[in-house]
């Protein structure tokens, strides 16, 4: 099963919505509770990222019999030292987005947290794609 | 406990998803950087923040929270209201800050 969601970046207004879709899909998958929690804090913490750093980008979403992949690629300034960014509470965001309660360092090592798999690739001034895998236990 | 137990006995106000106040509360989480809920939040739980936007009902959501109380009498967002509603998780609101209602909250949890 496939699924594919746009992103917009600086709207917060739509943030969680491709999350909240997975999240139902999932449940109705009978998959177990813990993975889902688990997909939903990545995918939304990604998502969060695109909305907050990025200009646009897409969710892709492909479900497996035995696992769930995700891929958020984004067009905007991308990510200059990725491991940097992997830190806990280091941040880019802006004072706006802080203020929201975003931007306090954690996404990323939230994405890691809570995937089996999670690769990062980034360009400066083009964009940034996140390849995220959970497998169904 | 439930979500209305809680209304009447910290005086709570009611915003918001009214049609949630039913739910079944397992804890509460006090905390106003959305990824720290986002990933340390449990099922069930009661959130205190001072975040009224939109977004806190998203977590909310996708968290299965119990309900969200705001304090220091702030008010939550016209779409954050809209939210609550849809998804049946109230919003609270109390005068006291964070501090006094997370005590109050505990106190009530661990009588």
């Amino acid at each position: 099963m496939k699924l594919l969601f746009t992103i917009q970046g600086g709207d917060f207004t739509r943030a969680g919505h491709p999350s909240s879709e997975v999240k139902k899909v999932l449940k109705q998958l009978d998959i177990d509770g813990k993975t889902i929690k688990n997909i939903v804090i990545a995918l939304y913490e990604a998502e969060v990222n695109v909305v907050a750093h990025a200009w646009k980008g897409t969710v892709s979403v492909e479900i497996e019999e035995n696992k769930i992949t995700i891929w958020v690629s984004d067009e905007g300034p991308g990510i200059a030292d990725i491991e940097l960014a992997m830190q806990a509470g280091y941040s880019t965001a802006s004072k706006e987005v802080r203020e929201m309660g975003f931007g306090a360092g954690m996404g990323l090592p939230n994405m890691k947290k809570n995937t089996d798999e999670l690769h990062i690739e980034s360009e400066v001034g083009i964009g940034t794609k996140v390849k995220m895998v959970n497998y169904f236990s | 406990m439930k979500v209305s137990e809680i209304i009447e006995k910290l005086d709570l106000k009611v915003y918001s998803g009214q049609k949630g106040l039913d739910r079944e509360i397992s804890g509460g989480y006090v905390s106003d950087l959305l990824s720290d809920v986002m990933g340390n939040a449990r099922e069930g739980e009661v959130w205190i923040t001072l975040q009224v936007h939109h977004n806190v009902m998203a977590i909310a959501s996708l968290k299965d929270l119990a309900a969200v109380i705001l304090v220091n009498n702030l008010e939550p967002q016209e779409n954050t209201v809209r939210h609550s509603d849809d998804e049946n998780i109230p919003v609270l609101g109390t005068n006291l800050s964070t501090f006094e209602i997370a005590g109050k909250l505990y106190q009530l949890f661990n009588q």
